[in-house]
Order: structure tokens, then sequence, then C-alpha cells
């Protein structure tokens, strides 16, 4: 099975290797394999295949990763452009970087 | 539900690992776009197969698809279903706004009083719903230890025969043609929620300006004055979803505009108005780029980053070339 490939250098993902400890948290919650182990420590190796779900830098212990997490729908985007806040369908999780994103009303995706 | 099941914190909903006929109908009403919002369990924990105080203890949403689906694929395993609250959103979505969350998952421990129930320390997460949770946030604030299972919980039997380790293949999320056919049907009915009104009056617009008078022109009418609104729907909701790997293009209104090219050059077979036929060659593509662009939600592989840069080209695009193929369309009413 290929794997999808969606636009090029866009995603924001960042891992800084220093704080890195190698505990792989981070590659068994990627749905991407955007990840690899290289000398006991996680390292980028498909960026572009990232979608920012940010799984990773929820689940890093020592918060080694950052990215601007959010959900890829272009109509969450639009509900935000529109100020739709509501009940019905998804709005933008804003970039805050860290930390798990802020709760928001139902939705309507998947 | 099946009955009950007596723990030291008193009885647990008892469920079945099979679904029943009204869990089918269910499903495929939710599959058809149909009360697809309030499909939802009641959170909390719930007993398969009479599990005792040592069985698996799996963590789930509250939307009833989510659930059954576990329970479907669990079949005759025993083990413990912890429910959490997530308004009735599946695990994915849910994680991705803040519901399954840590702070919910360890509160639910607490008001189930998991740890008096079961003797080990393990709780089976959903992959999919780690980008709501922090691993070691939950170990420090209830003592349990997050295991993340498969992505998709047909995987689970074998990663529970095989130690509760995944391998490589069930750690990843596809996007197969399977799984994309199974969204059409819902991306169908969100169009035609404005499609069909939208059908009418163009009908009735083109009505009033026909030369035969208001409803000898309505009445005998065919379907090709409308033809191009539904080539677009087809080309944006069901081509693009389908064809998907095979489109040229990475980004998804690419791959729409190239389906609605094709629809509108199909178009021109119709009988029309020259005039409807280069209002059409407009309309019908933007269309279907903006509904392949819509798409991007209902995929499994791409970034917000990314769809807002396609957003910051296609959109003003695609506006604009509706307006100039809804500005030929009036034209050719007053020709």
């Amino acid at each position: 099975m290929e794997k999808f490939v969606y636009l090029r250098n866009v995603v924001t993902l960042n891992l800084d290797q220093r704080q890195c400890i190698g505990c792989g948290i981070c590659l068994t919650v990627c749905p991407r394999a955007v990840l690899a182990m290289a000398e006991e420590r996680a390292r980028i190796v498909d960026r572009d295949a990232c979608m920012e779900c940010g799984a990773c830098m929820s689940n890093c212990p020592v918060d080694a990763i950052a990215v601007e997490r959010g959900v890829g729908c272009a109509q969450a985007v639009i509900n935000t452009m529109l100020g739709r806040t509501g009940e019905q369908c998804c709005t933008m999780t804003p970039a805050e970087g860290r930390g798990e994103p802020p709760a928001r009303g139902r939705g309507t995706c998947g | 539900m099946v009955g009950s099941l007596a723990t030291p914190q008193g009885e647990v909903p008892l469920v079945k690992g099979h679904l029943g006929g009204r869990d089918r109908w269910g499903a495929l009403l939710v599959r058809l776009g149909i009360g697809r919002m309030s499909y939802s369990v009641e959170p909390g924990l719930y007993a398969i197969n009479h599990p005792g105080p040592d069985a698996p203890v799996l963590v789930t949403a509250n939307y009833k698809l989510s659930f059954d689906h576990l329970r479907r694929h669990l079949q005759d395993l025993a083990a413990w279903i912890l429910v959490l609250d997530t308004h009735g959103i599946n695990v994915w979505c849910a994680a991705g706004k803040g519901l399954f969350s840590t702070a919910e998952l360890v509160g639910r421990i607490k008001a189930v009083d998991l740890a008096q129930i079961i003797t080990h320390r393990r709780l089976l997460l959903p992959q999919l719903s780690a980008p709501g949770i922090a691993a070691h946030a939950v170990r420090k604030q209830s003592g349990f230890k997050v295991v993340y299972g498969p992505v998709y919980a047909r995987d689970l039997p074998a990663f529970l025969a095989n130690n509760q380790q995944a391998t490589p293949a069930m750690r990843l999320k596809t996007f197969t043609l399977a799984e994309r056919a199974v969204l059409v049907p819902v991306e169908l009915t969100i169009a035609l929620k404005w499609a069909i009104p939208l059908s009418l009056v163009l009908l009735a617009l083109r009505a009033l300006t026909g030369a035969a008078g208001f409803w000898p022109t309505l009445v005998g009418q065919e379907f090709w004055p409308v033809a191009g609104l539904w080539a677009g729907v087809i080309a944006g909701s069901v081509a693009t979803p389908l064809l998907l790997p095979w489109l040229p293009g990475r980004a998804f209104a690419v791959k729409g505009l190239l389906a609605g090219l094709v629809a509108a050059a199909l178009l021109a077979l119709t009988p029309l108005p020259r005039l409807d036929h280069w209002a059409w060659f407009f309309l019908t593509p933007a269309l279907a780029s903006f509904l392949a662009l819509e798409f991007t939600g209902a995929s499994t592989f791409t970034s917000l980053s990314g769809v807002k840069k396609e957003m910051r080209i296609a959109l003003p695009c695609q506006i604009g070339a509706g307006l100039i193929g809804a500005g030929l369309w009036l034209a050719g009413r007053f020709m």
C-alpha cells in the first residue's frame, strides 16, 4: 500500500535531539512513520508525511518536540474564518504550542 | 447489553462481543449521514465476556460506532471497556479536540473506581487517541500506565496475543479505497442538502426568463440545465475521494479541479446554449475543486499547515471562477 503524501515543506514539526532521552514513545504514537530511532535518539525521517496531529508532542515526557498542532480540515479553517464556534462542526485548534488542545464543541468530522 | 457483572464497586454493565441487528442498522444509518451527531453510549465502565480482575482494560470514546467497532473485533475475548465522555465524537477527532484527554481519562478512572475493580495498572488506549493524551501525565496523576494499542481495532486480538506488542504495520493509519468509499455517502448527504434546493432555484430562474412563459418552461425543462451542478458534486465528492491516489497533484483543490475539468468536458456534449456551456465550464470545476478541498477534513494525512497553504491559493481562484461562471450563466438568461 503506497503512502499518501501531501504538500511538501509546509510541516511545522521540530525535534530537539539534545533533549531527547530515547524513550521512543513518539515513534509508537505516530501513525505516519515520521520518526525513527538513530543512536538512541529519535530523528525526523519523513517530515512531509507529518499531519501535525501533535501526538508525539503531547506524549514526549521531556518536551523535546514542538509542532503547531491542528486538524488538516478546510471546513474547520472556514468555520474559524467565519467566526463560527458552534455546536455543529469543527473549528481550528489554535496553534498554542505545547500541551493539550483546548476543549471545543461537538464535531461532525470523521 | 446482556446483563450486568458484580464487582467490588457494584454492578457493571455486561456487553456482547458480537453486534446485533439493531447495532448494524444504526451503523448503516450513521454511514448514510442520518443521526450521526447523536449516536452515543453512556460513559463509564463496561464488561465484555465476563472479565476477571486481571483482564485488560480498553479505553474508547462514547461514540456508539467506536464502541461497537471495538466490541465487534474483541469477539470472545474477555476485557473491561472504559468509555470516556467525548460528547459522542470518535476517538481521533475527540483527541484532536481535547475531549479524549488526560483530564477526562484520569477523571473517569476515579469516577468508576477502577483501581478497586482490577488488580493490574495498565490501560490500553487506541493509538489514535494519543494526540489528546500525555501518557506520562496519566501515570503521574492516576498511577495507571498507558499502553498504546494498534491504530485499528481489528488488530487487537493479534496485539493482545503478542504480549501487547504492535507490529510496525499496526502503527500506521492507511487510507485505502474501502476506507475512502465508506465516506462518500456522508459527503453526498451533506451535498444534497444544498444541491437539491439550488437546482430548483436554477430551474425556476431559467423558467422566469423562458420565452414560452414561466410554467411551460419550468415543466418542459429537462435535467440538462442543472447537469453541471451535479457533475461538480460527483467530481468533487465522489470521484475525487475514490480516485484520490491516482489524480495528479498533491493539493486536494488541484485533484478536484482536474476531476471537474473532465466533468466539464463531458458536459460540452449536452444540449445547452453555448453561453451556458461556457458558464458551466467555470462553475463545475470550481465547485469540484472546492468540494475536494473540503474532503481534506475526512482524509487521514493532511496537515493544518498544508490545508491553510492550499486554501490561500485555491479559495480565491474558486470564488473567482464561480463569479465568472455565475455571470455567464445570468447573461445566458437575457441573450
